[in-house]
């Protein structure tokens, strides 16, 4: 096998390989963004589901020569740490976490409760 | 000659990148908490996704397109740890807590409406791991 061969080859052989685990990348978030048990992990799962998204496009970019998907993972890149920023102001701006929120509600319905009783 | 190491080193790059790519992934599933999470995805993912688009400006063969790639990689590098600083601060400070196996928290807890400290850091076996050798 000359030298020409092998690198073809070992091209071809990463490219499928990278899609592969680019793909189990991609399911893995996906799991962790519908089970997270707290807001900031969904956005984080968000995050990473975009810089898996850039990675792919560039693999594809290589796979298959359309270099024109650059300018979306650039823009994608953009929007995707917008939308981070947005989301960690939003989670800021809320002020309580998950566990808060349950403790009040448990606290109303308890007191609405006791209101009942007497 | 050189195109064919170039692919070589492409290829080396695709690989590596992928698997940082989803040993982040990996860490994004199992790790127990927000912080551990974000480390994981904050760092070996962006590292990920910089590899692969180091590949595509090796392996192009057009000069725009590389210089494209490359400046993605370097906005990705610089957004990348901003935007996972912001959401650890964001979250610490509403008050998420750490997972209980933590040994170590220097941050005081700060009043997320006024942004100062409510109270010094507890004293204890927990914070002081570094400062009693």
């Amino acid at each position: 096998m000359s030298l020409h061969e092998f690198a073809r080859w070992s091209l071809d052989i990463s490219l499928s390989v990278a899609l592969v685990l680019l793909s189990a990348a991609f399911l893995i978030t996906v799991t962790r963004i519908v089970m997270g048990p707290t807001l900031p992990d969904r956005v984080l799962g968000l995050d990473m589901l975009t810089s898996v998204a850039i990675g792919f496009i560039a693999v594809i970019g290589i796979d298959t020569g359309f270099t024109l998907y650059i300018d979306i993972a650039i823009a994608l890149g953009l929007v995707g740490f917008l939308a981070t920023v947005a989301l960690a102001r939003f989670i800021m701006a809320r002020g309580k976490t998950e566990e808060e929120r349950v403790e009040q509600l448990q606290a109303a319905a308890n007191a609405a409760r006791a209101g009942e009783k007497t | 000659m050189i195109a064919d190491i170039s692919t070589i080193i492409a290829s080396l790059l695709i690989l590596a990148g992928s698997a940082f790519a989803a040993v982040a992934a990996l860490g994004i599933l199992r790790l127990p908490d927000i912080y551990t999470r974000m480390h994981a995805a904050s760092k070996a993912g962006s590292v990920g996704s910089a590899m692969l688009l180091i590949a595509l400006a090796i392996t192009a063969d057009e000069t725009p397109v590389v210089l494209r790639a490359l400046a993605a990689v370097a906005f990705f590098l610089l957004t990348a740890p901003i935007s996972a600083h912001l959401l650890a601060k964001a979250s610490y400070s509403v008050g998420y807590r750490m997972w209980e196996g933590s040994v170590l928290d220097e941050m005081p807890p700060v009043d997320p409406t006024l942004g100062v400290a409510k109270a010094p850091p507890p004293q204890g076996p927990v914070t002081s791991v570094g400062e009693s050798q």
